[in-house]
């Protein structure tokens, strides 16, 4: 009887084995050994790879990920909350519009990056406005710089931030704020001492959910940043590519997906169940 | 409910939804700039004349294809011997490759293939992207359709045993029928993230292959033109009607 099943889980198995499991095993090798002098990995084991992360440089790198990642989160927490707070209170409206916040969210994130571009650049619709209303005389610098890709993270992980939200604020009973009322709690007192704590495990999760893509996140620094603005992702990838020194890339993978794990792990310990 | 809730919601929807409407409105300008001068199509026939362009779009649209159709096989599979039989260690492989970031799938893609260029002969093409792109799309149809099979009852499979079903025919014929819904839209969640993907395939492609997020990438890195804001009208309009239907079946399962 087992048979079946066992069968059905060995083609993911094996996907994983090969997709997953081995690739990772190969990073984890290389992460101990020497770049070779024209780029490829060679055999002296050593732990200077690692030794590196602490470099000023690198480490400064590491920190301003973590940075970007926390501001990112705590502005979409801050614009998520209203939103999710409004669908919970919109009656049979409730389906559409949580649609539509998922809808942007799928509709693939490189051209959402890429509109923003087209708003934000010297020539963009927001300079072209600006100067025939004649505002500026001088198109401003909105694209390339941390602002624009703090922008994008939020715009791009929002949708990630609202459903938990909202997922927690609906399950709280509209009788706790009468009663407060009742108490004498005013409008934001009732605010911050029932809705704001009972929304905890959403806030957690979207916290997570927001954070984690943020701190990994290589294509909107990129596209937004015009390569100004290195973060954790745009220096693996430098490694993997233009400074062909894999095991220090390999090394920088590993780094950034154990806090990745030790994150969901954290999590997963306080809530008692799993994230996913 | 009160007003500045509605205000700040309203002002949100248009933050989500504003920058896209006006690239689709743009791309329908007959000027270059972001001046509007009247309705065209220009932009939507010099991208339909770009040989680049075509060829990249059916490269995508075949290498999604082929990945969702792996990914789903396997991962609807997947699925139904988790509901039957849990597996802690699928299960964390499952999570795992759901979590790790774009970049590092994509440079540990690139590390094994090039382990296996250097001991096998495998050259980077299609068949390397379609292989990553079926081991990412994995994890999202496993957990889609497990999710929907445990909403399901398992003493339904178990009457029809008792009735004298095979195992194997009581899946095909009692639980399959009801898991269909779910899993055309666990597979056209695959296909948008496989044909919208750029992080990982840019890594794997190798210099021949090149898909369709690779060249608008290209294209929006020198700056953009009108024709990436048509290509990029065409793909949100194709990707978000298929999500709606999707999330039309799994409403009606």
């Amino acid at each position: 009887m087992n048979r079946i099943r066992n069968l059905a889980l060995a083609p993911a198995a094996a996907l994983l084995i090969a997709t997953v499991a081995v690739p990772f095993a190969i990073l984890a090798t290389y992460a101990f050994r020497s770049r070779g002098t024209y780029g490829g990995v060679v055999s002296p084991w050593t732990l200077e790879n690692w030794q590196r992360l602490a470099d000023p440089l690198y480490a400064g790198i590491l920190a301003r990920s973590f940075l970007v990642a926390a501001v990112s989160t705590v502005l979409c927490l801050v614009l998520a909350f209203p939103l999710a707070l409004a669908i919970t209170r919109s009656g049979r409206w409730k389906n559409l519009l949580l649609a539509l916040v998922m809808l942007p969210f799928w509709t693939s994130l490189l051209i959402r990056t890429y509109a923003w571009m087209f708003l934000l650049r010297d020539t963009g619709l927001i300079n072209t406005w600006l100067l025939r209303a004649g505002l500026i005389s001088e198109p401003l610098p909105l694209l390339y710089n941390w602002g624009a890709v703090i922008l994008g993270l939020v715009y791009a992980h929002l949708p990630f931030m609202v459903l938990p939200l909202y997922a927690a604020l609906e399950r709280q009973e509209p009788q706790l704020l009468e009663a407060a009322a009742d108490l004498g709690a005013r409008e934001w007192q009732a605010f911050w001492r029932v809705t704001l704590p009972l929304a905890a495990p959403g806030i957690r999760s979207g916290v997570l959910l927001v954070f984690i893509p943020c701190l990994g996140t290589y294509l909107i620094p990129d596209l937004l940043g015009g390569g100004k603005t290195i973060l954790a992702g745009t220096l693996i990838q430098n490694q993997f590519t233009s400074a062909r020194d894999w095991p220090f890339g390999a090394a920088l993978s590993l780094a950034l997906m154990a806090v990745v794990l030790v994150l969901l792990w954290l999590e997963a310990r306080r809530s008692q169940e799993a994230l996913l | 409910m009160k007003r500045w809730l509605i205000l700040s919601a309203t002002l949100l929807y248009a933050f989500l939804h504003a920058p896209l409407l006006v690239l689709a409105l743009f791309s329908f300008n007959a000027g270059r700039f972001t001046v509007w001068e009247g309705f065209s199509l220009r932009w939507y026939e010099e991208a339909w004349r770009d040989a680049r362009l075509i060829e990249s779009a059916g490269n995508s649209l075949w290498i999604a294809a082929a990945a969702t159709a792996l990914a789903t096989a396997a991962g609807t599979l997947c699925a139904y011997g988790l509901w039957k039989r849990g597996s802690k260690l699928l299960m964390t492989g499952l999570t795992v490759s759901l979590v790790t970031p774009e970049i590092v799938t994509g440079v540990s893609l690139l590390a094994l293939f090039q382990w296996l260029f250097r001991y096998a002969g495998l050259q980077l093409g299609m068949h390397t992207v379609i292989l990553a792109h079926t081991g990412f799309c994995l994890a999202f149809v496993a957990l889609v359709v497990l999710a929907r099979l445990r909403t399901m009852d398992a003493v339904l499979e178990e009457a029809a045993m008792d009735l004298g079903a095979h195992e194997w025919e009581a899946f095909r014929r009692v639980t399959l029928p009801m898991l269909i819904p779910a899993v055309i839209s666990a597979a056209l969640l695959a296909f948008t993230i496989s044909f919208d993907d750029y992080v990982i395939t840019s890594l794997v492609a190798g210099v021949d292959t090149e898909t369709l997020p690779m060249v608008l990438y290209a294209m929006a890195r020198r700056g953009g033109s009108p024709v990436v804001n048509a290509i990029s009208t065409v793909i949100a309009a194709v990707l978000g009607a298929g999500i709606l239907a999707s999330e039309a079946l799994r409403r009606k399962a």
